[in-house]
């Protein structure tokens, strides 16, 4: 099978999940908030506090998949002034100075206008090493976009939710060929994973399936008791709305550190 | 059939469901569900005697007479706004809380912007007992007070949208973000023919009682089941396709689409669709939205709150695309001029939305044996602190 010429490379985020397995953290911000022009600074604190890797978002008017924390950082975000063309200038920078693997996330519709091929082929350039697109489901990732994000060596990073039944689930995985984002419970961002044997059975049964990709959690993973339970049964977790809350105070980013040391337990 | 969906949830080019995967087995169970829980007998009786009894259909097919003199062609209103709680939204909420009831769901969740779908879904949860949450932009709440109150004292939660532009669209964000944070015993009642399939066919199928209903009261009053037109106004497009669903494979109908260009089309406050509008996806469906060249959406304007929403269901982006139905715009002012004249030469003051479709009137040709049907979709009774502003009465 041709699955284009970048993926005889292995990127990034393969290469962290071939030499690291278990407790891998990475850090969701949204790019422009709260200042435009601090992505790169951002990221440069994240590499050095500890996180494994980056989870970058391209802001939109309609997130329909997140709480009011992102929700509010998308806006500030737009206000700023934040656009693609934009954001894959600073990743371009970014590249320079942080070896990190980059994701990118963001809803449909933005894609859809700056162009699929042109959106992937600027994402393999810059550096970044997978994309989610949670709007973006199984079926028209399938048919319409597949063959796109194959030939730029990307793949959508799909979600996975305590109700996706078992087939779905084999489905997802036959189609990704970097992580399944495990999502923590039904739930839109920003509300605290509750620790329960409901939760330990819902990680157990996937960790029973044995699946090809490393699962990594997101969504309510807001301290450090939330990460060691993902942590437990899966390979890493996704701290997001916790952390665009920290961006709201004052002197952030020489708060990153302490903040990536308190979800790690250091 | 040309114009129906494919088994993929298709119009052409648009359609499908863009939802995150949390929603997947919400829209999957509807998938699978809904065409044969709609087509069994015990739920087509029920539908038909609460249409008949609760609602008060078959709504009368009138004769505007005055109206069709002025005009010089033959106008026959299909009246709407002599429904159940004043609207066509009621046909749509009967249609899925009967669904809903059969799917085990316990609590119903519905998007809001004039009020009007927002009252047809408190009044059937009020029927069969069933909790009811509505989403509302806060800025609709205020414009919209009295429905507000309607909603609240058939018993829902009205609950404010306060995100984004705190209208239609981010009322509809909020409804979907409670959906995916109760995925098991709610059902989500979406009011227009948008959001991720199976949802513009399913709402199309239950209002397409408008146009079953016409072609037959057609063919009492003029021995032909076929007009020559038949008008309609669109934000999402409920009533619209409601009008034309069973007029699609009749060719010789020409199905007139009426937007609401808000301040005028070039504006920059304005809800036309259809012109400003590219191919994108909005709610879960590929459609044509209102956007920037980001592919942000844009802040829709209309006067009246039932056509201000910045996309168009995926069916009438495909007829709009394959040029089966016209697409055309009104503005405020027209509208409520249209407003003023249908009260005054018919006496029947329609709802805002509905008068951009009888504004559209003053901009046609007819012959003198043209048949027109045009759905008067709801009633202007939560308009009239609008009209009473607008003309000092």
């Amino acid at each position: 099978m041709d699955h284009g010429l970048l993926t005889t490379q292995m990127n990034r985020l393969n290469q962290l999940f071939a030499a690291k397995h278990n407790n891998l953290l990475s850090v969701y911000f949204t790019a422009g908030y709260p200042e435009l022009n601090n992505t790169v600074t951002i990221a440069e604190a994240l590499e050095q506090a500890g996180a494994d890797f980056l989870e970058i978002g391209f802001p939109y008017s309609d997130p329909v998949a997140d709480g009011p924390t992102i929700q509010h950082s998308s806006q500030q975000a737009l206000e700023n002034g934040m656009n693609l063309n934009l954001l894959f200038s600073q990743l371009e920078e970014l590249r320079s100075k942080v070896s990190i693997p980059v994701i990118l996330m963001g809803y449909a519709n933005p894609v859809v206008q700056y162009g699929v091929e042109r959106f992937c082929k600027k994402a393999a350039e810059v550096g970044v090493d997978g994309v989610i697109v949670p709007d973006l489901p199984v079926y028209e990732y399938e048919t319409l976009y597949k063959d796109t994000f194959a030939k730029y060596g990307l793949s959508n990073i799909f979600l996975v939710s305590p109700q996706t039944s078992a087939d779905r689930i084999r489905k997802i995985d036959e189609l990704t060929n970097s992580f399944i984002y495990l999502l923590s419970s039904s739930s839109i961002t920003g509300n605290a994973l509750q620790v329960s044997d409901q939760v330990d059975h819902y990680f157990k049964r996937i960790q029973d399936m044995q699946l090809k990709n490393p699962t990594i959690v997101g969504f309510g993973i807001a301290d450090h008791s939330a990460f060691a339970k993902a942590c437990e049964y899966n390979n890493g977790a996704i701290v997001g709305s916790a952390f665009v809350k920290l961006l709201a105070g004052e002197n952030y980013i020489e708060r990153i550190p302490e903040f990536v040391k308190s979800i790690k337990g250091e | 059939m040309k114009y129906s969906v494919n088994e993929q949830g298709y119009y052409g080019d648009f359609g499908g469901a863009y939802i995150p995967e949390m929603l997947y087995p919400n829209i999957e169970e509807l998938r699978q569900q809904y065409n044969q829980i709609i087509t069994e007998p015990s739920f087509r009786a029920e539908f038909e005697s609460l249409l008949k009894d609760y609602v008060g259909r078959p709504s009368p097919l009138y004769l505007a007479k005055r109206l069709s003199e002025k005009y010089g062609a033959n106008i026959y209103l299909k009246r709407e706004d002599l429904n159940h709680t004043g609207s066509h939204k009621i046909n749509n909420a009967i249609g899925q809380i009967l669904l809903a009831e059969r799917l085990g769901k316990k609590r119903i969740i519905a998007e809001t912007g004039a009020g009007q779908h927002g009252v047809a879904t408190a009044t059937v949860c009020a029927l069969k007992g069933i909790e009811c949450v509505v989403y509302m932009g806060e800025i609709d709440m205020a414009r919209q007070a009295p429905n507000v109150a309607r909603m609240k004292m058939l018993g829902a939660k009205v609950v404010p949208a306060t995100s984004g532009s705190k209208t239609l669209k981010d009322a509809t964000n909020e409804a979907m973000r409670d959906w995916i944070n109760n995925p098991v015993d709610t059902h989500y009642i979406i009011g227009s023919v948008v959001g991720p399939y199976p949802y513009p066919e399913m709402v199309a199928r239950f209002q397409s009682i408008i146009s079953i209903e016409t072609k037959k009261q057609l063919a009492e009053h003029t021995g032909t089941e076929l007009p020559d037109y038949a008008i309609a106004c669109v934000g999402g497009g409920s009533n619209a396709m409601g009008m034309f669903y069973s007029f699609l494979d009749d060719e010789s109908v020409k199905l007139i689409a009426v937007e609401a260009a808000g301040k005028g089309v070039d504006s920059g406050h304005s809800a036309a669709t259809s012109v400003l509008g590219k191919e994108g996806i909005l709610h879960g469906s590929r459609t044509i939205l209102m956007q920037t060249d980001d592919g942000q959406v844009v802040e829709p304007y209309s006067i009246s709150a039932g056509l201000d929403y910045p996309g168009i269901g995926p069916q009438h982006a495909h007829l709009h695309k394959v040029k089966r139905a016209h697409y055309v715009s009104i503005t405020d002012d027209e509208a409520l001029n249209a407003g003023l004249l249908l009260s005054q030469l018919e006496g029947i003051i329609p709802a805002i939305e509905s008068a951009h479709a009888f504004a559209y009137l003053e901009k046609m040709q007819f012959k003198a044996d043209d048949t027109v049907v045009i759905c008067l979709s709801g009633r202007g009774d939560k308009d009239l602190e609008t009209y009473i502003k607008h003309f000092g009465f």
